[in-house]
């Protein structure tokens, strides 16, 4: 959604009518030239994608199931860094269809996108190796799916009795072979999630997440609510990235109507945005230094993080920063001693920062901990089509900011994309102290270029429409889709959020390393289970 | 390793004063909307309606907050009917249908465990928070304990999600007696914005008796160190925080 810089992709429209011209139809460009939208059927989906990710490099972003009236409608979309428009497969079906072919084989980023389809709309996707009990347990009655149009959001759910001899399948069937289940309720003040570790004693062979304790059902309870309540419920979903979904949000509605946010707006939303980042990301730190037992460098960022609160609650009223983002720009603005308040606290905490990285690079029992461990090859974190830091410690270059520059990030570009090359522990330590340093620098530069001006639009209807927005969360691409509908009530609502994107790739660091290196593994990936349960 | 050492013996004690005094550092509590007087009973209705989710009544000329409702997104204190904002913490309220404060033996040695149900990770960091530097609240002889056989508390956030209310149940039994609850956060008290619905139930009081409850979305740490000095009756909950917090009406 950016300027094209490759004049070979502008003509991926006209490529398409070549080489696609008998599978699929109705193409066609918006008028902003962003997006190309074009309809296939179900039989010819798996070469149309694949002609659109192998040959013209796409990568997935999400897949939106939405059940109409007319029958059910998936799109898939897709979007290349640094070129060309959008691109949004449809495929309907007619009357009360519900199969269609997996493309997860090809695709593996479709993998969850798929088995949570098939849970919460009954799709069925054929050739899909894994389907069933994934976003529901097994206290859900079989063949009720949650979002499809006929089920009551606010009726209590009736749970079914569980089978008390309910127990996880193994896999491994060597002698000696065990499995440790973990959660959901486990020591530390962690959130509930599951994870299976089969094992023959040292090494973790096989690990195996259950997600979705913690499914709030937010997509469905968004359903025929106004803008302004699922607002509320998209920022509070996910705490700790409240502005990035908050934005992500905002933006899909802004382009539904078709309105720009005020330039000063969007340079304070970026304000808010990094500060989140940082704050996260010491978050992150402080845990990754816990799970080691380094006392002393684990409360130096204790420190910076409970400052950096401080900070946010003292610019702008919130710890967590909630209230700030607001359809059309940001709800206040902020006088030059607010602004000044918040250039010296991220000057201070960069300096703090700065001078624990040096500290801790030359730490060696530190260091024994991460170096080598967690290992995420640059092929497989691109095969899963992993996103945030985690991806780009794989030196997979995903950040959205760079390659999908949206609001302010087009007049303050960031400097350079935090990259390394090994994908173990340490590559994502170092990833993070990268991205704080440089979300500073952000700060600093936008707050040196703020534009004057009002901060919001005056409130406006939303036509009927639908659009996706996306931001760089601190955890990775965030992407919200979002319909409105003829009332300016939201009808459709799909977070596709950077942990669940993630998780799918966590087994490739988990297994085959030490079992008593699974806390420092959860730590270095630093995943919200809020953010992916939804 | 030394220069650890020597860096953490070189760090100043930064850990709140409170409860031996209030602290007033800023940033350290988002505050609260309290009642407010208006000139007419329009103006106070014109402030109830700027709240997205009902937590504000007009009575008569006086605009009164539910406390247990209120999502902290700010909003009365930007339109022009302005709330009034008081920048206090201590609001946690007990006797919420549970049993009363724990007595003597456990004032200072209580043992704690955190369940989360379905909160979102902001108040979870908060309750880390209590046991890092700036709160430390082993001081005081409060612990998280990695298992519920050990813990005299249940600490839950989240709106209780229909996956884990077995889990919370669980949970709640393998605990020994005696054994209070606190809610921590509006969604463990009222379901907040994610209840009634399907998946939730609403307020944790549903299923297991809750003895102390701490509003906030998410409530600060200091809040919820005021929630565990008023279960182990080492402080006063204040009245006013008790009636904006609807307990009475619920009993």
């Amino acid at each position: 959604m950016n300027q094209r810089t490759h004049p070979t992709d502008d003509n991926i429209m006209i490529s398409m009518l070549k080489e696609l011209g008998d599978i699929v139809s109705n193409i066609l460009e918006s008028e902003s030239g962003r997006l190309l939208a074009a309809a296939c059927r179900a039989d010819t989906l798996s070469s149309a994608v694949a002609w659109l990710v192998d040959r013209r490099k796409y990568r997935f972003a999400t897949l939106v199931v939405q059940a109409l009236p007319s029958g059910d409608l998936l799109d898939y979309w897709f979007y290349k860094p640094d070129a060309g428009p959008w691109v949004k497969l449809s495929v309907r079906l007619s009357g009360q269809a519900r199969t269609v072919p997996s493309i997860s084989e090809h695709v593996h980023a479709v993998d969850w996108h798929e088995r949570q389809a098939e849970d919460l709309f009954g799709m069925t996707f054929t050739g899909h190796p894994k389907l069933g009990d994934f976003v529901l347990h097994e206290e859900w009655r079989e063949g009720v799916n949650p979002m499809r149009p006929e089920f009551d959001a606010v009726k209590p759910m009736v749970e079914k009795e569980v089978d008390p001899r309910w127990h996880p399948e193994k896999i491994l069937r060597t002698p000696g072979a065990f499995l440790m289940p973990i959660g959901p309720v486990y020591s530390d003040c962690a959130e509930s999630a599951q994870f299976f570790l089969e094992t023959v004693g040292e090494d973790v062979v096989r690990m195996i997440p259950r997600f979705f304790f913690k499914y709030r059902g937010v997509e469905k309870l968004a359903e025929h609510r106004s803008i302004l309540d699922v607002l509320l419920m998209v920022e509070r979903f996910s705490g700790t990235s409240a502005v990035a979904h908050a934005t992500a949000f905002c933006r899909a509605v802004e382009t539904i109507g078709l309105v720009a946010v005020p330039p000063r707006g969007e340079a304070l939303r970026l304000i808010g945005a990094e500060l989140e980042r940082i704050r996260h990301h010491f978050s992150l730190l402080s845990d990754i230094c816990h799970s080691t037992g380094m006392v002393v460098p684990s409360a130096d960022i204790d420190v910076m993080e409970e400052e950096s609160l401080r900070l946010s609650a003292q610019w702008s009223g919130h710890r967590y920063l909630y209230g700030l983002v607001s359809p059309g720009g940001v709800a206040r603005d902020f006088s030059t001693s607010e602004l000044a308040l918040l250039s010296n606290g991220i000057t201070g905490l960069a300096h703090a920062a700065r001078r624990l990285y040096e500290r801790l690079q030359f730490t060696s029992s530190f260091l024994d901990r991460f170096e080598g461990v967690g290992v995420v090859p640059m092929l497989n974190a691109r095969r899963l089509g992993l996103v945030g830091p985690i991806a780009r410690a794989s030196s997979f270059k995903t950040d959205l900011r760079i390659h999908a520059p949206y609001g302010f990030y087009r007049h303050c570009p960031l400097a350079v994309e935090a990259l390394e090359s090994e994908g173990d522990g340490y590559a994502r330590i170092r990833v993070l102290f990268a991205e704080v340093f440089a979300s500073a620098d952000i700060i600093k530069r936008a707050l040196a270029n703020l534009p004057d001006g009002p901060v919001m639009l005056p409130e406006q209807a939303v036509p009927a429409g639908e659009a996706l927005g996306y931001v760089e969360a601190p955890k990775g691409a965030a992407f919200h889709y979002v319909r409105i509908g003829e009332n300016g009530g939201v009808e459709r609502l799909q977070l596709t959020t950077p942990s669940f994107t993630n998780w799918h790739g966590f087994h490739l660091a988990a297994e085959n390393f030490a079992f008593q290196d699974f806390p420092i593994m959860m730590a270095s990936f630093g995943l919200s289970i809020a953010e992916s349960d939804r | 390793m030394f220069g650890w050492f020597l860096r953490g013996a070189a760090s100043r004690i930064r850990t709140t004063t409170y409860p031996h005094q209030s602290d007033s550092s800023p940033g350290t509590t988002p505050g609260r909307p309290v009642a407010t007087a208006f000139a007419d009973g329009q103006e106070a209705q014109r402030a109830a309606d700027m709240c997205p989710v009902r937590a504000i009544r007009a009575v008569d000329s006086t605009a009164e907050v539910d406390l247990s409702r209120c999502v902290h997104c700010l909003s009365c204190v930007r339109g022009t009917a302005a709330m009034k904002w008081k920048n206090d913490y201590n609001w946690a309220v007990s006797g919420c249908g549970g049993t009363t404060t724990t007595g003597r033996a456990f004032r200072k040695s209580l043992s704690i465990r955190l369940i989360d149900t379905g909160s979102c990770d902001a108040v979870i960091q908060e309750v880390k928070q209590l046991a890092k530097p700036y709160y430390n609240m082993h001081k005081l002889g409060f612990f998280i304990t990695p298992t519920p056989r050990q813990a005299d508390v249940l600490m839950v956030t989240g709106p209780v999600t229909s996956h884990m209310r077995l889990a919370l149940k669980k949970t709640y039994d393998a605990m020994p007696d005696p054994k209070w609850v606190i809610a921590v956060g509006n969604c463990a008290i009222s379901g907040c914005v994610f209840a009634p619905s399907f998946m939730s139930g609403g307020a944790v009081s549903n299923i297991i008796p809750v003895d102390v409850q701490v509003p906030g979305c998410p409530p600060p740490p200091l809040a919820i160190l005021h929630g565990l000095l008023v279960l182990t009756g080492r402080e006063q909950e204040i009245d006013e925080a008790r009636a904006t917090t609807g307990v009475e009406e619920k009993k």
